[in-house]
């Protein structure tokens, strides 16, 4: 007869552990935009309840910025609204990615989960999962929990400390450049195999070449063609190993 | 001043449509089996979506008026080879950072 210890999935706590450690780099990144974003807030007039609602219901900095600047602009709600979800519609592409890895979970988990689902938590996932291997469903809905646990404290807490004593950090720092150095680091490990360095190719030619296109037309469309190059590519190989 | 029933109607509209987002697929596809072809291209989705998406911050910064930056180039190319080469993500952001404040010091 199995015991208790059999029943439960083995290493759900390890696989949250993993998650947070293999996030926690980019708390260094999530942090100063955290107070930025509070700082820009607070400035634009929204009171703490506001600023606090949004951050934690959106969660998406990007997107909360885009969305701040055009109420400033007094732009009509559908289009403020429009666009900041077009900056998100990435999040579409990342959901798609992770069906085969947590599909099939219960659609209680698979609702968690999604709250997590932000571009740090989703690369380090992927990496994880499609680099390493070796997790259970329930041992990737624990990761990408713990992924989001590192940084979502300090982007929320971080916000509340922008908001109450506005933005402490001086432009030398160049924090604007964390973001970029952020996604170059998660990406950069994964393009030591080759299809995902000809999708990474393809993905920057084209982001530079429609960067005139609005809404966020630019990344859906370089990102598309990114794949079928990373695809491709595979396929030839399997060709060529046949 | 920004009218507190836009702000709120924005907020609870971008907090649910960004959830149902990243819900989409994960919640509507499910457990149903996806076509090799399909999960071939999903493989890519990270390395297809993060160069695109920083590539213009890259080589058009906001802060340095959109005109290229050498110092960021710099950066870019340093996070880029110490993730690639040594396949450290902690390595690559404090190298391009440390990188992006050693040339901006050299060039001032």
């Amino acid at each position: 007869m199995s015991t208790d210890a059999q029943q439960s999935p083995p290493g759900v706590g390890p696989a949250f552990w993993r998650g947070y450690r293999d996030c926690s780099p980019f708390i260094l990144v999530v942090a100063p935009f955290g107070l930025l974003f509070g700082a820009v807030a607070s400035d634009a007039g929204l009171n703490l309840l506001e600023t606090m609602t949004m951050t934690i219901l959106v969660i998406a900095g990007a997107a909360q910025f885009t969305a701040l600047a055009l109420l400033q602009e007094h732009a009509p709600t559908l289009i403020v609204i429009a666009a900041a979800l077009a900056v998100n519609l990435r999040m579409a592409m990342y959901s798609a990615a992770l069906v085969p890895h947590i599909g099939s979970a219960t659609l209680l988990r698979r609702a968690f989960a999604s709250y997590f689902v932000v571009d740090q938590v989703f690369a380090v996932s992927v990496k994880a999962f499609d680099f390493d291997g070796g997790f259970s469903v329930a041992q990737k809905i624990a990761f990408i929990v713990g992924a989001g646990s590192a940084i979502f404290p300090f982007w929320i807490g971080c916000t509340l400390a922008g908001a109450l004593v506005g933005n402490a950090i001086p432009p030398e720092f160049s924090l604007d450049f964390a973001i970029p150095i952020c996604f170059i680091s998660i990406t950069a490990p994964m393009m030591r195999s080759l299809p995902h360095l000809v999708a990474a190719i393809v993905s920057i030619t084209v982001a530079l070449a429609l960067a005139w296109l609005p809404y966020y037309l630019w990344l859906m469309v370089a990102a598309l063609l990114a794949m079928i190059a990373g695809a491709q590519t595979e396929l030839w190989l399997q060709r060529r190993s046949a | 001043m920004i009218d507190k029933i836009q702000l709120w109607a924005v907020i609870i509209a971008l907090g649910l449509g960004t959830y149902l987002i990243r819900f989409s697929f994960i919640g509507i596809v499910g457990g149903r089996p996806l076509p090799d072809w399909l999960l071939r291209h999903l493989r890519y989705v990270a390395v297809a979506v993060m160069p695109g998406l920083i590539a213009p911050l890259v080589v058009w910064p906001a802060a340095n008026g959109g005109e290229t930056d050498p110092a960021r180039m710099v950066a870019a190319l340093v996070a880029f080879g110490i993730g690639i080469g040594f396949n450290s993500v902690l390595g690559a952001v404090f190298g391009g950072m440390a990188g992006l404040y050693l040339m901006q010091f050299l060039i001032g």
